[in-house]
């Protein structure tokens, strides 16, 4: 049985799905990055492989992320496409008349406006994190709620206080002035879902025409109570797919499966080069100009597979496939 | 006076060309690093735009290369550019460096008083000189212009994007030393053949439009290359504003050419009538220019903080619905990481070649053609 294997390695977590010739979820698996996207991959490859029936293939591998083009290293991969496509893919694939995508991620929010199924808008908050998974993290760390519990009690609030939602410090100084004039926590957490969906609407969404049906998927999509707020601020429902938490994999995957045909094999390197080197990243100041860039490396054992961050690409296009050199 | 001013893309080729022609020693300051943003920084006020930032880092490596003039532009309007000069000036004296700053503005009445202040800064220069000076460094500008264009039609349509890049970068340095005429045209010839030898492919190539705030459009170090990475995308770019266009609108008040101004105002009328500082009318207009000329899309760019540039954005979304033009915003400031932008940008490519895809099925169908069932994806 041959399946499809769709990677997303993002900031915050790195997501990785198996689907079948009927692009349906075989298996996944979900795990914190943790600052080290190279052990994540090899990590979520490893399990995803436990997982995986004894007799299966990987026909085909995309990758998405901001780590897409690490994965594609390690993993090779036939797609390597931005994540905004391929949450586009994944949410017409879950609801084919889909016309507004909301995902709210680790560091990053966008929205994607679909018409007849393709991308007709999009939009990516910009410079700050206020409105995304990593400031709802450090909140409810804060609070001492586990994130996991954030939404269901909120849920509980019959009257949401109102908390500043534009930038992650005002609304922190908010929730710690409404806790002191003490509102019950339900209240306070629903406030504080409110404020950033008012902060999303009004930043990601600027402009945009949203229209049902609304898919809405990304990590905080599991958030019950930031649903909530989304629905009573646009007065549409708000579906949440089952596997919102892997849309970006899945649909890099799915990209991939309709990237190999016949007459272009997978790029897929096997178990062998991705579970048994040892991959190490190094990085380099290139002493070549005043840029002084921080050039990284990727090697295996002692073979440099690649290199990226030199603005002048005299590292990262030093590695034509014929010459790939050999680090003593 | 060892003289010296701010870059701005290509810029410095012609000013020194200019100046050399007044008999000037000149400084050039360093190509734009990390270091000249860093020193920026670490002496402009927090809140000021990145092109401040990076002319203070060019005026301290050029006054630490020998320069004791600075040369730069002035200006007026409700765009912070017009008091640049004067802020910069102050930061410098306090920093202690002994210099003199000219600061050319642009005349009020007559072309002459221009001219009489590149005369003054000329030395024992006769008015012929002068004149000589200024149509050799328009011509050097036309040149590289000519260049660009040629260069960015072939980028896209290239399989050897490298190589592409590379002639490039030898026209800039060519025509900085070319001496004469001559040489000029020599080494643009050379050039347009070279790039037009190059492998193509067949993909379909995307046309952008490049608006937004002067600076940031022209000077690739602060929109970290955009017109190379939309290049390597297989997207050709068309920047909104030329150096001659912008000089000979601010600094030679269309004296020189005729102005495409009149026209791109009136192509902004509909939905801004009016001035709003900066480049904000100029990008609605040159936007709404691009959706006439049958663009695929328009990326607006501008340095954070721009207010012209944030007016112009939220004129945008009207623009991009009424005139079926797909726009995108992006923002520069001091952060050096990429990964943002390039996502942004092949996420926006990926979205213009299937609207694109589906506009040419549409049509084929009204002409009777068959319509493929599924689109390709990716």
């Amino acid at each position: 049985m041959q399946y499809f294997l769709g990677v997303d390695i993002g900031s915050v977590s790195s997501n990785f799905v198996l689907i079948d010739q009927q692009q349906q979820v075989v298996s996944k698996v979900y795990l914190r990055t943790n600052g080290n996207p190279v052990n994540a991959i090899r990590e979520g490859f490893q399990s995803l492989r436990r997982q995986m029936p004894e007799d299966a293939g990987i026909a085909a591998v995309g990758a998405t992320g901001s780590g897409r083009h690490l994965a594609d290293i390690i993993l090779g991969a036939d797609v390597v496409k931005n994540e905004i496509t391929t949450h586009a893919v994944a949410a017409c694939h879950y609801d084919p008349a889909c016309q507004t995508v909301i995902e709210i991620g680790g560091q990053d929010s966008k929205i994607i406006i679909l018409r007849d199924g393709i991308v007709y808008d999009f939009a990516m908050n910009t410079v700050c994190a206020a409105g995304t998974g990593s400031f709802l993290d450090q909140q409810a760390a804060r609070l001492g709620i586990a994130i996991e519990n954030l939404g269901e009690q909120s849920l509980a609030s019959s009257r949401p206080v109102r908390i500043a939602g534009r930038c992650g410090v005002f609304a922190e100084s908010d929730m710690i002035h409404k806790q002191q004039m003490g509102y019950p926590m339900s209240d306070i957490l629903m406030g504080l879902c409110e404020a950033m969906v008012r902060n999303y609407l009004n930043n990601v969404g600027k402009g945009k025409k949203i229209l049902a049906p609304v898919v809405f998927q990304g990590g905080v999509a599991a958030n019950r109570g930031i649903r909530k707020a989304f629905e009573k601020s646009l007065g549409l429902p708000v579906a949440v797919p089952e596997n919102h938490d892997v849309m970006g994999a899945i649909g890099a995957a799915i990209l991939a499966g309709e990237a190999v045909s016949a007459s272009q094999p997978t790029r897929f390197r096997g178990d062998g080069f991705i579970l048994e080197g040892d991959f190490k990243t190094r990085s380099l100041d290139c002493q070549g100009c005043p840029n002084l860039c921080e050039v990284a490396c990727i090697m295996r054992d002692r073979k440099i597979l690649s290199y990226w961050g030199d603005r002048c690409r005299k590292w990262e296009t030093s590695l034509k496939p014929a010459a790939q050199a050999v680090v003593v | 006076m060892r003289v010296t001013f701010p870059h701005m893309g290509f810029m410095h080729i012609p000013i020194k060309s200019l100046l050399e022609g007044l008999h000037r020693e000149v400084v050039v300051p360093p190509p734009i690093t990390q270091h000249t943003l860093a020193l920026g920084i670490k002496y402009a006020p927090e809140s000021a735009c990145l092109p401040l930032k990076i002319g203070l880092g060019n005026y301290i490596e050029a006054l630490e290369a020998g320069a004791d003039t600075i040369l730069m532009a002035g200006g007026w309007g409700p765009c912070r550019f017009g008091l640049y000069a004067q802020v910069q000036r102050d930061i410098l004296q306090e920093l202690g460096y002994d210099f003199q700053m000219v600061i050319l503005e642009a005349p009020d009445s007559k072309i002459s008083q221009l001219f009489d202040q590149l005369k003054r800064l000329g030395e024992k220069v006769s008015f012929f000189e002068a004149v000589q000076a200024i149509r050799f460094a328009w011509y050097k500008t036309a040149a590289i212009e000519k260049a660009e264009e040629r260069y960015l039609f072939t980028l896209p349509r290239t399989i050897d994007k490298d190589r592409a890049e590379q002639l490039w970068d030898q026209v800039l340095l060519g025509i900085d030393q070319a001496k004469s005429r001559k040489a000029v045209d020599e080494i643009l010839n050379q050039a347009l053949q070279a790039w037009d030898g190059l492998p193509l492919h067949h993909e379909p190539v995307l046309r952008i439009g490049l608006v937004g705030e002067v600076y940031t459009v022209l000077e690739p170090f602060s929109n970290q290359n955009i017109a190379r990475n939309l290049g390597r995308l297989n997207a050709e770019v068309s920047n909104s504003i030329q150096l001659t266009e912008w000089l000979n609108d601010n600094l030679f008040k269309g004296h020189l050419i005729k102005s495409r101004t009149p026209h791109i105002n009136n192509c902004a009328r509909p939905y801004l009538p009016c001035s709003v500082g900066g480049h904000g009318r100029e990008t609605v207009g040159t936007t709404v220019n691009f959706a006439h000329q049958g663009y695929d899309g328009v990326v607006q760019v501008g340095p954070l903080t721009c207010m012209p540039e944030i007016v112009a954005q939220t004129i945008l979304i009207r623009v991009a619905k009424e005139e079926q033009i797909p726009c995108m915003t992006l923002y520069f400031d001091e952060h050096s990481g990429n990964a943002g932008i390039q996502t942004r940008l092949e996420a926006f490519t990926d979205m213009l070649r299937r609207r694109k895809a589906l506009q040419t099925e549409n049509s084929d169908f009204q002409q009777g053609g068959t319509c493929s069932a599924v689109l390709s994806r990716g």
